[in-house]
């Protein structure tokens, strides 16, 4: 067993951080404070390629592995947590279903320009009525024809009014499962611009609050039939093997806000005096920062596990809960003592760690709560 | 086109500074970069071969590990990497080092040579034109623009107050300096593809025309008398303020340090 990274896993990690450290710090505060959207930064990772790090190079991607990927939303959100999950979302929910169950003529279609960067992805699963309970989906699609007519709206969905191409999930029928009817649910292909599909509210945060948040409304909305991803029925599947990845994502992005929180404190509490010596001087300090290291470096050998099982595995969604579920509370964690570290200063909007701290909830919270992911991972042990 | 791209590891200045006991740098223990004035050289080849189609080879003279300035190069898009390395090349000044490449490079085709201004590490600005010397082709140094035209260069030449614009027929040898471009990232996927390129690597035996008493230490004139690392202070800041701003500035820059 060896834990030690490749020569390329390492360029690649330096790659990221360069380009994080120049490209994206400078601009995270601002996009905080004015929660608008970082297009230009988009472009800039568009062009270094950022933006279809695990698409193979036919599609116009990067040929890379999961581990790349995970290394560049780590190191993206480690000076930005909304830079993180502008790549997370629409790398993990919309390239991985599209390459995943795709037919050849719609991975041809849409993955040279989402994998370029050209144009940007999201996933639309949640409704008002369906959070954890995806299967209480509402939103319907109606084959009339050569079209299926989509009804209905989704929320929250990261990337929103900036995306181009959205895979959308929507009820088909019923079907019979043990006895009992449940929804049938199927995924669709949904380009921007297509009549009927408008926009709603844009969702005002607490944190990751550059990342363009909003509901999308569908209104007698036509998508030709062949937009219809993987077979019909087969949607809820699709839903949870790309909320999988997609656990892999958001874990990077909580392990890349909790490395950021550790670092920055790192530097402030030897600079901060208080009765003439470095905050850092003293044990408390001292044994917070050795608490925050170990846990941080647990979380990233998870997230690390996870994303090589995604590479290696056919099924890896326990690996992608117990790391999304560990990062999201190690961040939590780690930025809510990195504020206390930092005392009131830490409170301002002036210092990151309060951003940080905003922004690490949401981990919690989204591509399946901490609690779903306990369900997943307990599902296992129990079977 | 053929364009020969000279490129060197340097420490980064980050990174402490370690010196052998003869005074010349200890490479291998010290954080690296490739050298910013070789990176806007290879930007400015890089930027040729988008425009007109080119082949960009870098070489570079080094200890083994120099390799990794190679394949970055690749990651950014050069397409083949050489790595002269030899005992007997260590311990090189600037003419030993220009009489390596030199010999190096006769084994290539090129039209163009890039190479940069100078390096961070021992500033002198000799290896380019040097190189050019020994191979007999004009050299054209500071240049902070490169147009092809033709079977000539067009280069605009930084001068203290104002700049030169010089045509060369080709083959010739260009050095650059690092504001000529922004040197683009290195790909994700262009990491990977460098690392499973073969790399060349030349010996001594691989130089063409080249004396032994030109190589090495032994083929330096210069002699270092000492050599030590200077106290490294932070690049600063500067702003432009009217003094009631300025003031201001410095009052909450102390507040933030927690001085005041």
């Amino acid at each position: 067993m060896d834990f030690m990274l490749s020569k390329q896993h390492e360029m690649a990690r330096s790659l990221f951080r360069e380009f994080a450290e120049k490209e994206v710090k400078p601009l995270a505060q601002e996009v905080d404070e004015t929660e608008v959207f970082p297009r230009a930064t988009v472009e800039k990772m568009a062009k270094a390629g950022f933006m279809g790090i695990p698409v193979p190079k036919e599609y116009g991607g990067q040929g890379c592995d999961i581990l790349t990927y995970a290394m560049c939303v780590e190191e993206l959100s480690k000076v930005c947590g909304t830079t993180g999950v502008i790549v997370s979302a629409h790398t993990s929910l919309c390239c991985d279903p599209i390459l995943t169950y795709g037919t050849e003529e719609q991975k041809q279609k849409y993955l040279p320009d989402l994998a370029t960067g050209r144009k940007i992805g999201a996933f639309g699963l949640t409704e008002p009525g369906a959070g954890t309970d995806a299967q209480g989906q509402q939103t319907k699609a109606v084959l009339d024809g050569d079209d299926y007519i989509i009804n209905g709206s989704k929320i929250f969905i990261t990337n929103g009014k900036e995306a181009d191409v959205y895979v959308i999930f929507a009820v088909t029928g019923t079907v019979e499962k043990r006895g009992r009817m449940i929804k049938e649910i199927s995924a669709f292909i949904v380009e921007k611009g297509t009549p009927g599909f408008t926009f709603g509210t844009k969702e005002k945060k607490m944190g990751i609050r550059g990342s363009s948040t909003y509901e999308l409304i569908f209104t007698d909305c036509r998508v030709p039939k062949e937009n219809l991803l993987g077979k019909l029925g087969e949607g809820f599947k699709i839903a949870m093997h790309t909320l999988d990845g997609g656990r892999i994502g958001i874990a990077s992005q909580a392990l890349g806000l909790a490395e950021g929180a550790l670092e920055t404190t790192i530097n402030y509490v030897k600079e901060r005096k208080q009765f003439g010596r470095p905050i850092g001087a003293f044990q408390n300090t001292q044994f917070q920062l050795a608490d925050m290291a170990t846990k941080v470096e647990a979380a990233q050998l998870l997230v690390y596990k996870a994303a090589m099982a995604k590479a290696t595995q056919k099924v890896y969604s326990v690996e992608a809960a117990k790391a999304k579920l560990y990062a999201a509370e190690v961040a939590m964690e780690v930025t809510t003592k990195a504020v206390q570290l930092h005392g009131g200063y830490g409170y301002t909007r002036e210092y990151d760690v309060e951003r940080m701290m905003r922004d690490a909830k949401i981990t919690e919270i989204y591509e399946g709560t901490s609690e779903v992911q306990r369900m997943v991972i307990s599902g296992a042990l129990l079977k | 086109m053929k364009i020969v791209v000279c490129i060197k590891q340097v420490p980064d200045t980050k990174g402490g500074v370690k010196f052998n006991p003869d005074g010349t740098l200890d490479r291998g223990a010290m954080l690296t970069i490739m050298n910013p004035d070789d990176k806007a050289g290879l930007e400015a080849a890089l930027r040729l071969k988008d425009q007109y189609g080119a082949e960009v080879t870098v070489i570079t003279m080094g200890l083994p590990k120099a390799e990794e300035v190679l394949r970055e190069a690749m990651a950014m898009g050069a397409d083949k990497g050489i790595l002269v390395t030899d005992r007997v090349l260590g311990g090189a000044d600037t003419w030993a080092t220009s009489q390596t490449l030199a010999g190096a490079i006769r084994n290539l085709e090129y039209d163009l040579i890039i190479t940069g201004r100078q390096a961070i590490d021992g500033d002198t600005a000799q290896v380019g034109p040097q190189i050019s010397e020994h191979l007999g082709i004009p050299v054209i140094s500071y240049a902070q623009k490169i147009e092809v035209e033709g079977d000539s260069v067009i280069v605009e030449r930084q001068y203290d107050d104002r700049y030169h614009v010089l045509k060369a027929k080709m083959p010739c040898l260009v050095t650059a300096l690092a504001e000529l471009n922004e040197p683009r990232y290195m790909t994700p996927g262009g990491i990977f593809d460098a690392y499973n390129a073969e790399i060349t690597v030349w010996g001594r035996a691989d130089l063409k025309d080249v004396d032994d008493s030109n190589l090495g230490l032994k083929g330096s004139p210069t002699q270092i008398a000492k050599a030590s690392d200077k106290v490294r202070k932070g690049a600063g800041e500067k702003v432009t303020l009217d003094p009631t701003e300025s003031v201001d500035y410095i009052i909450g820059k102390l507040k933030e340090k927690h001085v005041i």
